[in-house]
């Protein structure tokens, strides 16, 4: 594989930028892997980099319905943070955090890491007390967190509401420093192409159409493509987990929804934080193209359209135009939608099933993109040696069974306020 | 924007209703044994259909019914709305 470099690119410009190498193949699928995982997403591909690169697993295949950061990927408002109270969100996101940073110069495919700080507003004494709370349990963890007051929240963005006569003033707010944007499209090609050179193969447009399954063994997989033989498979087809765990008879603590987001026209450099409204559910940053990239609640209802409605949209914006008042002179640029994996408790799953060799990553909800390295390493873990990362331990699929919910924020399938 | 006919009220927009999930969840039986597979079916498990869903919505800032509506989660297309105690 090519490096990327400055070398590299001074001497592939002599020659017109015309002989590139691709930055990953097309290849036919093989009769036979050690391991596929279904869906070519970002925790698709970063689990297939993970297992050749930490556990040199690299008979590996892809398969992938669309086509490489169609999906939820390259749908996302690009959002990394690890701003969690409870422990098992908390530590699986930090470590996260930590190949957030090096991703980069291990990709060798720069992903504009940009640690701007999150900072999530607080509109009432109340609220000011349960950030307190997690905040400090986020230090405990190792996690850095900031509680800032008015004054100090002002100071940061000023082009907030503080006037007098609002319905949410703002109290204050808890800010992680380290928390951060990616640039989306670059974490899926990276990763892409770094598998790719290790010898996974990456076969999109490849639909999974059946499962073999033998004496609650997997044996292989039936593609659109040709039967695969195979003794291990991840799953890690976020808003489809449910279109294939009907195909394994499975039914999962999973409902599909509908997720949007969209951008304003760009404008010149007004907001270099992540902001979150603390009354509603409301979140916004800009981009390094200036647009402001906003986000908010779920549609509401059971969908896999991958595109909203506007009634959901104005009560988004309406919500961002009370924060922040200046909104409202934008024109919108873009929306979409994604299908969201939306697990009863909010929080995801990575763990074994009760198929041998059958391995789940699903219910990432609101937060799919910024575990996408952790999400990918504890499941590389957990399908190379057949059982779970201490690290996803609490992402287990029989917490429901046995009440050990990871009910984080009480988010689950439902909208913030219905 | 979604249009629902209410079998109370007739067609209103979505901003009128509040969705209340797949409505053939049962309910395990009062005054017998309940596995734990069964509640956890009944709380958390869903099938989450792509195509034809029957599900439950409330007419909540109109007559306040609970209603049945079969809806194809793909397209959004509405094909059937009875009152609660109908069966679709």
């Amino acid at each position: 594989m090519q490096k990327y470099s400055i070398f590299n690119l001074i001497k592939n410009a002599f020659s017109g930028h015309q002989n590139w190498d691709l930055a990953w193949k097309d290849p036919t699928p093989k009769k036979e892997y050690d391991v596929v995982i279904i869906g070519g997403g970002g925790h698709g591909l970063a689990t297939a980099y993970y297992l050749a690169k930490e556990h040199n697993i690299t008979n590996v295949a892809i398969i992938e319905k669309g086509w490489i950061g169609g999906g939820n990927v390259g749908r996302n408002t690009t959002i990394i943070r690890s701003n969690y109270m409870y422990d098992d969100n908390a530590l699986f996101s930090e470590f996260g955090m930590d190949l957030w940073r090096k991703m980069s110069q291990d990709l060798n495919y720069n992903v504009m890491f940009s640690p701007r700080g999150i900072i999530n507003l607080a509109h009432s004494d109340a609220q000011m007390n349960v950030f307190a709370r997690r905040g400090n349990s986020m230090r405990l963890n190792g996690i850095d967190a900031v509680l800032l007051n008015r004054e100090e929240v002002k100071e940061i963005i000023p082009m907030a509401d503080f006037s007098d006569n609002v319905r949410f003033p703002i109290f204050g707010g808890l800010m992680q420093p380290s928390a951060g944007t990616a640039r989306h499209d670059a974490v899926a090609w990276g990763y892409a192409r770094q598998a790719d050179s290790m010898g996974v193969d990456i076969i999109q447009n490849c639909e999974v159409t059946g499962f073999d399954v033998v004496s609650g063994k997997i044996q292989g997989v039936r593609t659109s493509r040709g039967d695969i033989k195979v003794k291990k498979i991840g799953l890690c087809v976020a808003g489809s987990t449910n279109i294939l765990a009907e195909k394994l008879n499975m039914t999962l603590p999973i409902e599909t929804h509908l997720l949007q987001a969209c951008v304003s026209e760009p404008v010149k450099p007004v907001l270099d934080r992540v902001v979150t409204f603390g009354a509603g559910h409301f979140y916004i940053s800009q981009s390094d193209k200036g647009e402001m990239v906003m986000g908010g609640d779920l549609d509401g209802y059971n969908s896999y359209a991958q595109r909203g409605n506007l009634p959901t949209l104005q009560h988004v914006l309406t919500e961002g135009i009370a924060m922040m008042p200046f909104l409202s002179k934008l024109k919108m640029l873009r929306t979409w939608g994604g299908i969201m994996d939306m697990s009863m408790d909010g929080s995801p799953i990575i763990d074994k099933t009760h198929i041998e060799g059958l391995y789940l990553n699903c219910g990432w909800c609101y937060g799919g993109f910024k575990a996408t390295p952790a999400s990918g390493w504890t499941f590389a873990h957990t399908i190379a040696q057949d059982r779970v990362h201490k690290l996803n331990a609490g992402y287990s699929l029989n917490r429901f069974n046995t009440g050990h919910l990871l009910d984080e924020k009480g988010l689950g399938t439902k909208t913030w306020i219905s | 924007m979604l249009h629902i006919k209410c079998p109370h009220c007739g067609m209103r927009s979505q901003n009128e209703f509040s969705y209340g999930g797949d409505a053939t969840v049962k309910r395990p039986e009062l005054n017998k044994e309940v596995s734990d597979q069964d509640w956890n079916n009944f709380v958390y498990n869903r099938k989450s259909l792509r195509g034809k869903h029957k599900e439950l919505w409330q007419h909540i800032s109109g007559c306040r019914q609970w209603i049945k509506v079969e809806r194809d989660t793909a397209t959004h297309e509405i094909f059937k709305t009875v009152k609660a105690n109908e069966e679709l």
